[in-house]
C-alpha cells in the first residue's frame, strides 16, 4: 500500500519533507493506524502518538488525504491511494505527525471544564431526572482530539484568542448541566467578539468529527443564552 | 506596558444579531423593491422618476442603506478581526471603514433627495 507521509525532525531536518512508502499489509491491518505501526516495522524514525487504538483517547488524530481523522478508527479500504498524511493543520510540529497542543488545552482549560456548585453537597450524588441528563449527549462524548479544532479557519488565524470548537462545545457541556449553577459566569466569560464570535458557522467541525458530534449547534445554543440573557 | 495577553471585551451578541436583523430588512427590501420595478406599466425615465419620488419609497431606501452600512461594518470588522493581527493597523482600518460607511449614508441621501 502506498503511502506519502509528512516527516519533519526539526533537531536534523532544515524543513519538513514528504516521504514516499511502499509497504505490504498484513490481513489483519484493517485501520489506519495498524498500517501506522507496520510502517514504523519498516522505518522506526518515524513518529506518531496513540494510545487506546480504539477511539476513545484521542491521540492519534491526524490529516489524512485532506480531512482530520483519528487513524484507528479510519478504515484502510474507505481512504484512496496514495495515502497522503501530514499533522493536524495550524499547531506546531514537535516531531512528524506529533503537534504541539499547548495552545490548544489552553483554550480548553480557560472555560473551566467542571462542574461548578457551591452548595453542600448531599451525601451521595448530585442527581439528574433523565430528561436532564438526555440535555449532555453529544456533548460529553468529546475525546479532545483536536480534529474540529484544528480544521476551524477562525481557530489557525486567532489561537490565542478565539476558544475554538472543542472548547465550545465543552462550555455548552457544562452550561447544559443541571448540577452546574454557574451558567451566568459562563456565558460572561464567553462574551467577547474574539472568544466565541469568531465563529463564522462554516461548520468545518461537525464536517471532521469522528465521534459525530456537532460543535456548531453547541455554539448557536450558546449564543442564542447570550442573546436570551441581554433581550 | 507589559505584554501580557488580553482577552474579555464583554461585547459580540449585538453585533451578531445585529447582522442577522438586517440581513432580513435587506432581502424583504430587495423583494418588495423587484416586485414594484416589475408592476411598473413601463421602465422609462418618468416612471423611473415618479417612483423615486414617493416618500415611501425614499424611506424605504434609507431603511435599506442604513441595514446596508451596519451589516457591511460588523461583517468588515469580522474580516478584520480575523485576519489583521497588529492592533494599531486594525483601529486605523476601523476608522477608514467607518468614515466611508458614514460617508456612504450621507451620499445616498443625497441622492435620494437630491433628483
Amino acid at each position: 500500500m502506498r503511502f506519502s507521509i509528512y516527516r519533519y525532525n526539526p533537531d536534523v531536518d532544515a524543513k519538513p519533507r514528504m516521504q514516499d512508502y511502499d509497504i505490504p499489509l498484513e490481513p489483519t491491518d484493517r485501520m489506519l493506524l495498524d498500517a501506522l505501526v507496520r510502517i514504523k516495522e519498516h522505518d522506526d524514525t518515524f513518529s506518531f502518538r496513540r494510545s487506546c487504538r480504539e477511539g476513545v483517547c484521542g491521540s492519534d488524530a491526524m490529516n489524512v488525504n485532506g480531512k482530520n481523522r483519528l487513524a484507528c478508527i479510519t478504515k484502510i479500504t474507505e481512504i484512496k491511494e496514495p495515502i497522503v498524511i501530514r499533522p493536524l493543520p495550524g499547531l506546531p510540529i514537535i516531531r512528524d505527525l506529533i503537534v504541539d497542543m499547548s495552545q490548544f488545552f489552553k483554550q480548553y482549560h480557560s472555560i473551566e471544564p467542571y462542574v461548578k456548585n457551591e452548595t453542600p453537597p448531599p451525601e451521595r450524588e448530585r442527581l439528574q431526572s433523565p430528561e436532564d441528563r438526555d440535555e449532555l449527549n453529544g456533548l460529553y462524548e468529546c475525546i479532545l482530539c483536536a480534529c474540529c479544532s484544528t480544521a476551524c479557519p477562525s481557530f489557525w488565524w486567532n489561537p490565542d484568542k478565539f476558544v475554538g470548537p472543542a472548547g465550545l462545545l465543552w462550555a455548552y457541556r457544562f452550561i447544559a448541566d443541571t448540577r452546574d449553577l454557574a451558567t451566568n459566569d459562563r456565558l460572561d466569560n464567553l462574551e467577547d467578539p474574539y472568544r466565541l464570535f469568531r465563529c463564522h458557522s462554516i461548520m468545518n467541525c461537525a464536517d471532521v468529527c469522528p465521534k459525530g458530534l456537532n460543535p456548531t449547534a453547541a455554539i448557536n445554543k450558546i449564543r442564542d443564552l447570550m442573546v436570551k440573557r441581554a433581550l | 506596558m507589559v505584554g501580557r495577553e488580553v482577552i474579555g471585551a464583554h461585547y459580540g451578541w449585538r453585533g451578531w444579531l445585529m447582522q442577522r436583523v438586517t440581513a432580513v430588512v435587506m432581502l424583504v427590501y430587495t423583494l418588495l423593491l423587484l416586485a414594484t420595478i416589475l408592476k411598473l406599466p413601463a421602465l422609462d425615465y418618468e416612471h423611473w422618476k415618479a417612483l423615486w419620488e414617493r416618500p415611501l419609497m425614499r424611506y424605504a431606501t434609507v431603511l435599506f442603506v442604513l441595514s446596508l452600512l451596519l451589516h457591511a461594518w460588523v461583517g468588515v470588522r469580522n474580516i478584520f478581526m480575523d485576519y489583521i493581527q497588529s492592533t494599531g493597523l486594525r483601529l486605523v482600518l476601523y476608522v477608514l471603514v467607518i468614515l466611508a460607511l458614514v460617508a456612504y449614508g450621507v451620499w445616498a441621501v443625497q441622492i435620494l433627495w437630491g433628483a
